[in-house]
């Protein structure tokens, strides 16, 4: 894979660059950044984040899974009388199918999200530039599938809003 | 679209009108409120009658009260998205004088409500808490409650009105002061108003959650009335810089204070619940035994539909859809009040009737009224607020 990476010191600078890459119809592979960045998930056109949706499967699962293993536990594996409760006392599984709830929403949340941005145990991603954990934004398209001139064009995009410095990889 | 924005702020100076044709509806309202109230003192015990005007009361003070709170809150953290609506909850705040009548009159019907005056001079458990709970004191309370409420909310509708003129920052710093005394006071005094006016109709029991849970109630609810409220300008070709965000936002509250309200109502619930002490039992026997429906449906209305609903953000920015759940959450906190009180003053079972419906009608007559006519005294938008542009430029994620 042939990649071209913009490297830029200032926030301005970056935006500008992935709205005028986005302008002339160019596709933005990734770009890295220290710190969230105003309005570029706009700039980049990226859809919203589907992780409210994975919290929300995972918290109606572990709703239910933890209200029924409380049922379960309590009518037929191990039925106690509790304060002369019935054995299906639901008021009294209510706070424990919250943090049921809880406990899974926040699990799944994180799980997807190392899921889907390649991170957590093992994880072995490409470092552009080390400072774009510091101090500096990264622009990176994939230009496997791109002519010299679109290269060239790529190249001249970055050099017009002020990028630092151009690295060109296999 | 911000250049569109920023010229309608800047020529924004319309005040509301109050036509002929919605004072006719709402005296129509009127009407109906008077003429079922009518009906109910001729066809009903004098208890029943007063039982729901309590109902009816409370409902409206608190409606006045929660805006107040509102403003306050909002006032005190600095907060800028609200300013596009906040001239709204200012004027349910002035509502609060007819509700603070309303009560008073209610001082006529004591002895047909709450047992406890009876039984103050010869029941044991009575007797010992009569220290708080006599006549006197009971009324001094509710005027020192009334005086300062309405004092506070005065001064903050006045310095709002005020930085209309001039500089806005200069009266927005004043009324920080206010507003933060404003909070304490509320937060203390509305859990004794609670203890007074809806505790001690069952003198008996007693909650110590009791006073956070009505006070959950409250704000659920005038956030409610405040989107009822801004949906009904809306429809009348007001507002018309109100922003999604805008509405994604008051949605939110509605969201998050129904959990709010259903978190306190369960923990009073499960506590007295699993203790099962039965002098605390009692309250919740009644309740479930004579009124199992609408004991299932205070929940369903006030929780599980505005939960369900509003989980899903598409839907929170949608402002008939928010306008709907603010409807079911106010006819739900309308019957959370019925439970608290019908069971314990009446001895037979009740069921909601025309009556009940119709005197309700009338008090929101009145509250439409209040709220429309102190609407046209001001203008819809507070253009010298320091935060204005703040509640115009802001995305919620």
């Amino acid at each position: 894979m042939k990649l071209i990476s913009g490297y830029f010191n200032k926030e301005a600078s970056l935006l500008e660059a992935v709205k005028s890459l986005r302008a002339n119809n160019i596709k933005i592979k990734d770009v890295f950044s220290p710190y969230p960045v105003h309005g570029l998930d706009q700039a980049m056109g990226l859809r919203r984040s589907w992780l409210p949706r994975a919290a929300f499967i995972g918290g109606a699962f572990g709703a239910i899974s933890g209200f029924l293993f409380q049922a379960w536990v309590f009518t037929r594996a191990y039925p106690i009388k509790i304060g002369g409760k019935p054995f299906l006392a639901t008021p009294s599984f209510i706070p424990v199918t919250f943090e049921f709830a809880v406990l899974f929403a926040a699990f799944s949340i994180v799980f997807a999200y190392l899921l889907k941005s390649n991170l957590g145990v093992g994880a072995n991603n490409k470092i552009y530039d080390e400072r774009a954990t510091d101090d500096r934004f990264v622009v990176v398209l994939d230009t496997s599938n791109v002519d010299e001139q679109e290269a060239e064009k790529i190249k001249s995009k970055f050099e017009e809003t002020g990028a630092e410095g151009i690295k060109y990889e296999e | 679209m911000k250049s569109n924005i920023e010229s309608i702020m800047e020529n924004y100076n319309i005040t509301f009108q109050f036509s002929k044709k919605i004072k006719t509806i709402l005296a129509v309202f009127i009407v109906i409120g008077v003429a079922s109230l009518a009906y109910g003192i001729f066809a009903y015990s004098p208890t029943k009658v007063w039982s729901a005007l309590l109902l009816n009361s409370v409902n409206f003070l608190t409606i006045g009260l929660g805006a107040t709170f509102f403003v306050a809150v909002h006032i005190i953290t600095q907060s800028g998205w609200h300013v596009s609506v906040q001239r709204i909850p200012e004027a349910i705040s002035m509502s609060l004088p007819f509700g603070a009548i309303f009560m008073i009159i209610m001082l006529f019907g004591l002895n047909n409500v709450f047992h406890w005056i009876h039984e103050v001079h010869h029941d044991p458990l009575i007797m010992k808490k009569e220290a708080y709970l006599n006549v006197p004191f009971f009324i001094t309370r509710l005027f020192i409650y009334l005086a300062v409420w309405i004092l506070f909310t005065y001064v903050l509708r006045n310095l709002s009105k005020k930085s209309d003129l001039n500089d806005g920052l200069k009266y927005y710093n004043k009324s920080r002061t206010y507003a933060a005394l404003f909070i304490v006071f509320f937060a203390i005094t509305i859990v004794t108003f609670a203890w007074d006016w809806l505790m001690s109709i069952e003198a008996h029991w007693f909650s110590t959650l009791f006073g956070w849970y009505v006070l959950a109630g409250v704000i659920v609810k005038s956030f409610a009335v405040i989107i009822i409220i801004v949906a009904i300008l809306r429809k009348l070709g007001y507002l018309e810089f109100i922003t999604k965000e805008n509405i994604h936002d008051l949605a939110r509250y509605l969201f998050s204070f129904a959990i709010f309200w259903m978190y306190l109502w369960f923990s009073q619930f499960m506590l007295i619940w699993y203790a099962n002490l039965p002098e605390e039992t009692l309250y919740f026997i009644k309740r479930v035994d004579n009124y199992g429906f609408l004991f299932y449906l205070n929940l369903i209305l006030n929780f599980l539909i505005p939960f369900l609903v509003l989980i899903v953000r598409k839907f929170r920015r949608i402002l008939w859809i928010v306008t709907s759940i603010a409807l079911v959450v106010f006819a739900g906190q309308w019957l959370d009040h019925y439970l608290m009180i019908f069971p314990g003053t009446m001895l037979d079972v009740q069921k909601i009737g025309i009556f009940d419906i119709g005197l309700t009608i009338g008090f929101i007559g009145i509250l439409l009224w209040t709220v429309l006519q102190s609407l046209t005294k001001a203008k819809l938008l507070p253009k010298n607020h320091p935060y204005l542009q703040e509640s115009f430029h802001y995305e919620n994620l």
